[in-house]
């Protein structure tokens, strides 16, 4: 009951993620693109000698695309696979503890958080959606590829 | 208790992977205490310890195995083929439990009772073939090194630790260079950084894994595929030594087990084969692994029957996957690769050993994939060597830098042919519809722009850029030009997560030297995403003249389905090639239905006007080496032979007759009628036609031959002894003595030319058969047909 979350902003909105898939969260400077990826891929950056592939997160939840002009993101580092990812968050909050279990949402969600919502769970600060790694780094399927 | 179970398995696991060398070895020499001492241990280890965690069926099996081979060491019972087969097959019995307790499934379900009956004295059992080992390990029971587990992960933090400590370390050194230091620190720093290259070579050494690993488990596959197939091998394994990246040990051993299993298979003959070739009955495979520079070279040898380039090269042909011209210049060297292209196998039949559908063009790219390199080379009759090379870590890659723009990208250095700059003077660049091609020294190549295919811009001119000549691995060559080149470099690669993959464009990524990253092409990738069709794929669609061969009775036909819905069937030797032609190029023109191809207009049989629908068609291009046409079909079904006798039917036409064509009836459809109809009066074509065929003459063969066989009679070539009642031979050729008997000239123009010579047009239908008709009537000038029908 005790699980950690990490509290992020993503395209104005509180989420939490679950922090133990979390490894550490960076700023990130250099951003190499990647030609012909799937547009929620933002690019590569490099983590100390790891290459992170850099997950565009207000893509991949169809909300628009973040800024990545202005030079340095916050970004949380995941690792799914073996491979390692950096998810731009708009803003990194703080680590709160989850006081319930996942229980389904049961109102009608905007479709790109409905496909990565693993559920509603209560904290201190209230009630925050709990997001899926996987399905954030997975993206909008590949039909629209 | 879970640790425990763990270690356990842990166990097992290393003692049965050493174990499989060690008991086919064993079965060979049965006096050999320290093998046998070694099978008993794991044996009793196993009881041992599930008897304390209660696997009560794992028990009995090691129980019942233990209790055998104390007999035998005990000196009560001789070992034999039976008791090791029985032993081998409990100890795989317990290699499965152990898996499914490791992946904490089930037991496998099963009896085990017939497995432990089977070690008894004189138990009823398959008697295997002995096979022997020899090699290194000869002799000398295995002890093992003193070793600890660790998990992988825990070795890969350590190794990235270390390239952190690399690039700080590199850091550093900037940093130093730019401010003045005293000599004492310049020192301090010149030893840190030889001690952190020293513990970087050491923890690479971590990663590697002797090549034994791949090897301990050949003997015993050999033993059970030779016990399946009835051969008799013995395995001679070298170099186990040498050391290998743990993760290329697993990327080669797939590629390694088929090419053993192919030795086996097709290379090694049965041993009555093998004594009447003059050989010893027992086959040898050698597996040797040896280092060379930064390369790992594994060796596999067999002295069995050898691969005949020739017949690789009549595959190829009749496969299409090269054509006539191109096979002609091939050098032997060239023939054997073939080997290696999809869709070919020198098998006669398929078989469950090697005829999985894996071929050895997957284990080319399996071994390219790692930046390794197969070869081949063999001698008909006296044996097959192959040859991997594999780089000799998995992560290290040549490769040349490039850049578009800004962007830095890199590309394997393997693929690389040439480098040319766009503007050079055997160079010129030209745009036809749009598609580039490049002209390098009077060679023409496909040429595309690495910034349109990764939709970037370019702010260098096309002249100015540098074209780089890549020939992907089982591809042909194609240009890439790219803005700059810059280094070539031995970059460390790691595989790109899945949503980069996913592309086809990459292969790997790495970091430069600054630390930033650079994506690693896949010059496969670039070649499908820039739309280049490589000449393997375009030669797929072509389907080769035929050869001689078609003199056999079983025949090779294209089976397809007609326009009409109906199963055709049509000899290959004539289909030219297959296309795609839109309906709109298909014209009612001078009484019959006409396809223009380019600037050529082609009679198009197979189609009414009204069949032909919309859109585009398929069309078969056939050729007579004179005159072309097109059959207008629906799809191709197979290739298949035609094994049983066709039933002629009465009335020429489209059809002559009717076979069953892989189990189902199939109309075969009539070349030479096709021709004599649509050819028609613009022919001016030529050719031959008898009881005595030319076999060298495919006009004859494919063309001919149907008809005079509907008429009645046995073709023979005219090497094959016997009278023939007619003989059908083409004006002006030479005909020896049996054209003392009725012969038939035929001629190519349909007007014979100056003084009646009584000779034939080919396609004078009527005529041909008329002639037919009356030498099967007894109308030979000196002889009575008696062979006819």
């Amino acid at each position: 009951m005790n699980e950690l979350l990490l509290v992020v902003t993503i395209g104005g909105e509180r989420v939490a993620l679950p922090s133990a898939a979390v490894e550490s969260v960076v700023e990130l400077d250099t951003l190499i693109p990647v030609p012909r990826a799937a547009p929620h891929v933002a690019g590569l950056s490099a983590l100390r000698s790891r290459v992170l592939t850099v997950i565009d997160c207000m893509r991949s939840l169809e909300l628009g695309a973040t800024d990545c002009s202005d030079g340095i993101r916050e970004a949380a580092v995941v690792e799914l696979d073996g491979h390692h990812y950096a998810l731009i968050v708009d803003l990194v909050e703080d680590v709160v503890e989850a006081l319930s279990e996942p229980s389904p949402v049961r109102a009608a969600m905007v479709p790109g958080w409905e496909r990565v919502a693993e559920g509603m769970i209560e904290t201190e600060t209230g009630p925050l959606l709990l997001v899926d790694v996987a399905a954030l780094i997975a993206g909008v399927e590949r039909q629209a590829a | 208790m879970d640790d425990l179970i763990a270690d356990f398995v842990a166990e097992c696991r290393e003692m049965l992977e050493a174990l499989g060398g060690e008991i086919v070895a064993w079965e060979a020499e049965p006096d050999d205490r320290a093998r046998l001492d070694s099978i008993f241990r794991f044996v009793h280890t196993v009881k041992g310890n599930c008897g304390f965690f209660e696997f009560p069926r794992l028990e009995a099996l090691s129980h019942a195995a233990e209790d055998a081979l104390a007999d035998v060491r005990a000196g009560r019972r001789q070992p034999d083929g039976q008791l090791v087969s029985a032993v081998l097959a409990i100890i795989d019995r317990i290699g499965e439990m152990v898996a499914a307790i490791e992946a904490g499934e089930e037991m496998p379900a099963g009896d085990d009772s017939a497995l432990i009956d089977a070690l008894a004295p004189g138990a009823e059992g398959a008697a295997v073939p002995l096979v022997a080992t020899a090699g290194e390990g000869h002799g000398k029971a295995s002890a093992a090194p003193r070793t600890i587990r660790l998990s992988v992960e825990l070795l890969d933090r350590v190794m990235s630790t270390v390239s952190d400590m690399v690039l700080a370390r590199n850091e550093l050194a900037r940093r130093l260079r730019e401010s003045p230091t005293d000599v004492p620190v310049d020192g301090a720093f010149e030893r840190l950084s030889s001690i952190i290259a020293e513990m970087r070579d050491a923890i690479t050494r971590t990663r590697m894994q002797r090549i034994e690993n791949l090897f301990v488990g050949l003997p015993r596959m050999v033993r059970d595929l030779s016990a399946e197939l009835g051969r008799q091998v013995l395995v001679d394994i070298e170099g186990g030594d040498v050391e290998l990246d743990r993760e290329m040990i697993e990327m080669i051993r797939d590629p390694l087990t088929h090419i053993v299993r192919n030795a086996v298979d097709h290379g090694i003959e049965p041993p009555a084969e093998r004594l009447k070739a003059g050989k010893r009955e027992i086959g040898i495979l050698s597996v040797s692994a040896r280092q060379s520079g930064n390369q790992i070279l594994i060796d596999i040898q067999d002295d069995g029957r050898g691969i005949d380039g020739q017949k690789l090269v009549e595959k190829a042909i009749a496969a299409g996957i090269v054509d006539k011209a191109a096979a002609a210049q091939m050098t032997p060297r060239e023939q054997l690769a073939l080997i290696f292209e999809a869709g070919l196998s020198t098998a006669k039949q398929v078989t469950s050993i090697s005829g999985r559908g894996v071929g050895m063009d997957v284990v080319r790219s399996n071994v390219e994939r790692i930046g390794g390199i197969v070869e081949v080379d063999s001698k008909p009759g006296e044996g097959t060597s192959m040859t991997l090379r594999v780089p000799l870590t998995l992560t290290i890659i040549p490769a040349l830098t490039v850049s578009i723009g800004d962007q830095h990208f890199a590309i394997p250095r393997s693929a690389i042919e040439e480098i040319v700059r766009a503007n050079g003077e055997s160079v010129t660049l030209e745009h036809l519809g749009g598609a580039g091609v490049a002209t390098i020294r009077g060679r023409r190549v496909p040429q595309i722009s690495l910034a349109a295919i990764l939709g970037l811009d370019s702010n260098v001119d096309e002249l100015d850029r540098t074209l780089i000549v890549l020939r992907p691995a089982g591809g042909d060559v194609y240009a890439l030009s790219v803005d700059r080149i810059h280094d070539h470099e031995e970059l460390v690669v790691k595989p790109a997560a899945p949503a980069v993959m996913a592309t086809g464009l990459y292969a790997g990524t790495t970091l430069a030297d600054d630390g930033s990253p650079i994506l690693l092409f896949d010059a496969a990738g670039l070649a499908q995403v820039g739309g280049v069709k490589l000449e393997t794929q375009e030669r797929a669609a072509r389907i080769a003249l035929g050869t001689s061969e078609i003199v056999s009775k079983a025949t090779s036909v294209l089976l397809f389905r007609g326009l009409d819905g109906s199963r055709r069937a049509l000899r290959l030797a004539v289909v030219e090639r297959i296309e795609e032609v839109p309906v709109a190029a298909i014209k009612q023109a001078a009484g019959q239905l006409r396809l223009q191809v380019g600037e050529a207009i082609l009679p198009l049989a197979g189609a009414r006007k009204d069949e032909l629908g919309e859109g585009n068609v398929r069309v078969f291009r056939l050729n007579d080496g004179e005159h072309e046409i097109g059959y207008a079909f629906a799809e191709v079904l197979d290739f298949a032979t035609i094994e049983k006798d066709i039933i002629h039917s009465d009335n020429p036409g489209e059809v002559s007759g009717v076979s069953l064509v892989n189990g189902e009836p199939a109309e075969i459809v009539d070349a030479h009628w096709l021709f004599a109809n649509h050819v028609g009066a613009a022919a001016r074509a030529t050719e031959q036609l008898v009881c005595r065929l030319p076999a060298d003459d495919p006009w004859m063969q494919n063309m001919l031959r149907p008809m005079v066989e509907a008429a009645g009679y046995r073709v023979v070539g005219e090497h094959e002894d016997g009278d023939a009642d007619l003989v059908i031979a083409s004006k002006g050729s030479e005909v020896g003595e049996e054209a003392a008997k009725k012969t038939i000239w035929l001629r190519t123009e349909p007007e014979a030319s100056g003084k009646k010579d009584g000779s034939i047009y080919r396609y004078d239908r009527a005529g041909l058969l008329m002639a037919l008709k009356s030498a099967g009537a007894g109308g030979g000038k000196k002889k009575l047909a008696g062979g006819a029908k």
